[in-house]
């Protein structure tokens, strides 16, 4: 567990830089994760999440500091190799596939783009995989509902086997028993060949099942980190971890939350 | 034609859809009464949740066969409208927050011109008061920096941040009935609090009904007065209370949720085939 698979040092993200729109959205934040780890980052919405990621990830051009992935450093230009080592599942699954394209052809992408094959042979067993029947191919994003895009999204990120994926709330379109059967496949790959998870997510439950250690996010900085037991514990060490672990419904037994929703402040 | 105090909002009854190329039922008898109510659906990723959804907003593509016995929304039966009707119903008295905002937003106008936009198209308000009502109307879905993000462009902004510029959108007319399909899915949960609390005031003051589509059965649950479980384009269960589950599905639902306080290896899964033998 001592390889260090991800390291990020001081990564700072300014938007429209000089406008009257300047956004400085990612303040020189450092982190690693080691081979094998699955790092959690959780936060308020538009602290600069997906932001972090998409650097990582080679998508984003308005950064400043340092990015090393399996130990190399990388820049804004990726190479071949070095894209392949990280991929990414987008938190719009409609967004980041093509309305034109039909399923087949946006699974086989990943190989052509590499020049490694056609990739259609791997097509059915990456659908089969994430519970979709193999006939999928022949659909486009439209005529999918919302989970089954985002599926189709985790197993274009996982065709070529990447070393790193970076997942930003890849389960929010899935039922909680699609979501078991997604993350128990995310766990099983992650053990089978010891790959490196950074995952972003709002559900705490994920969070808490999924990753090793958790960072917490506010304005564009981590305030706080957290391992598996802190959050079993409900231990945080930050005002703004406490809020949000207050705030979120986990403490609430599921068949009694009915019950709860006066407490909560909507009762009739 | 007006409608007394406590008539429903909307009636369904037998509303099946099926798509071209395919040999199910997307949506399979569905039937619905609504009242001035907090109502929510969970159910199976596919299971149609999002086609019932559109086919009250008559929003389903041309590949799509709908039939229903009755779909009546207030004084009007829904099938008999016709498209300038329908047109002048959406986004006034029926609204439906869409499962992929960021998609459902027009791509090349800045936030604050399509929230103007729609205040201009349903309120009537012009120039400068469009623009106060739509920085409202953002500040009360908790958007930070209001005067800043209105000049953004949808791909400018966060998950979270296009999730709550179409609830803004979508509630400015104060719609009678609200369709919001995932709407708090990219939202964390302080946030995801204040946009539950919008919404429930909406319900109150303008004796609206509201349909809330999602996976999140803890927030359904503490937020809705009843549930409807589906899976596979059928209702099978209708809940006031997650305790009085029976149905296998919803059982194994409950089941499935991760629980940090009570760590597991592996989460448990539906066995899909007890599922299949009993439809
Ligand atoms: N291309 C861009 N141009 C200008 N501002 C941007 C751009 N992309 C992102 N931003 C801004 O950066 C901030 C952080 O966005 P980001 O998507 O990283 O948030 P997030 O933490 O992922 O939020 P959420 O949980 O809602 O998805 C937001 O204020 C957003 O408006
Ligand atoms: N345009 C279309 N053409 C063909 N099939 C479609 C089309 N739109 C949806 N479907 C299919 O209809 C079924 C119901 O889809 P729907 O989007 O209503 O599901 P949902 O319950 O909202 O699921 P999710 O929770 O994943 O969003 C799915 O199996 C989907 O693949
Ligand atoms: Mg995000
Ligand atoms: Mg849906």
């Amino acid at each position: 567990m001592s390889e260090t698979m991800i390291e990020v040092r001081d990564l700072d993200v300014v938007f429209d830089r000089g406008s009257p729109q300047e956004n400085h959205v990612v303040r020189s934040v450092s982190f690693q994760a080691a081979k094998g780890e699955t790092l959690g980052i959780v936060g308020e919405s538009g602290c600069g999440k997906s932001t972090v990621l998409r650097c990582i990830a080679g998508l984003e051009s308005h950064w400043s500091g340092e990015i090393h992935l399996a130990g190399r450093l990388v820049g804004k230009e990726r190479s071949r190799d070095e894209l392949k080592s990280a991929q990414m599942v987008f938190q719009d699954p409609y967004g980041s596939l093509h309305p034109r394209h039909r399923i087949g052809m946006a699974l086989a992408e990943p190989h052509r783009a590499m020049g490694i094959g056609e990739g259609w042979n791997a097509v059915a067993g990456a659908l089969t995989q994430v519970g979709l029947p193999a006939d999928f191919a022949n659909r486009f994003p439209h005529e999918l509902s919302g989970g089954q895009r985002q599926r189709v999204a985790i197993a274009r990120a996982l065709m070529l086997s990447p070393p790193i994926l970076l997942l930003d709330e890849p389960t929010s379109a899935l039922d909680v028993s699609v979501q078991a059967e997604v993350l128990n496949l995310m766990c099983d790959l992650r053990d089978e060949r010891t790959l490196t998870l950074l995952l972003v997510s709002h559900d705490l439950a994920v969070i808490g099942h999924m990753c090793d250690r958790v960072l917490v996010m506010k304005e564009g900085v981590f305030v706080d980190e957290l391992t598996k037991d802190d959050i079993r514990f409900g231990r945080t060490h930050h005002e703004y971890s406490a809020t949000l672990f207050e705030a979120s419904l986990l403490g609430d037994d599921a068949p009694d939350a009915m019950a709860r929703g006066a407490e909560a402040g909507f009762g009739s | 034609m007006t409608v007394p105090e406590h008539a429903p909002i909307l009636t369904i009854e037998g509303l099946d859809v099926t798509f071209r190329r395919s040999t199910v039922k997307a949506v399979d008898g569905f039937n619905l009464t609504l009242g001035r109510e907090r109502f929510g659906i969970v159910g199976e990723s596919g299971s149609g949740k999002s086609t019932a959804g559109r086919a009250i907003m008559r929003l389903l593509p041309k590949s799509a066969r709908i039939e229903a016995k009755e779909m009546r929304f207030g004084g009007r039966s829904l099938p008999e409208c016709s498209e300038k009707e329908m047109r002048s119903l959406r986004g006034r008295e029926i609204a439906l927050i869409m499962q992929d905002p960021r998609y459902s937003l027009n791509p090349v106008l800045t936030v604050g011109n399509q929230v103007a936009e729609a205040a201009l198209l349903h309120l009537g308000l012009k120039g400068k008061a469009g623009r106060d009502k739509a920085r409202e109307m953002l500040s009360h879905v908790r958007i930070r920096d209001v005067d800043r993000v209105m000049d953004l462009y949808p791909h400018q902004i966060s998950g979270g941040m296009g999730q709550r510029v179409m609830i803004a959108m979508m509630l400015l007319a104060k719609p009678r009935l609200v369709i919001a399909d995932e709407p708090t899915s990219a939202l964390d949960v302080s946030v995801r609090h204040e946009v539950l609390k919008l919404l429930d005031e909406l319900v109150r003051e303008n004796n609206s009904g509201l349909i809330l589509i999602s996976h999140d059965i803890r927030m359904v649950a503490a937020f809705c007065e009843r549930i409807a479980v589906m899976y596979k384009g059928r209702i099978v269960e209708m809940l006031t209370s997650l305790s009085d589950a029976r149905h296998p599905y919803t059982k194994g639902l409950i089941a499935a949720m991760p629980d940090p306080r009570h760590p597991v290896r592996r989460l448990s899964t539906l066995d899909r085939s007890v599922l299949e033998a009993l439809s």
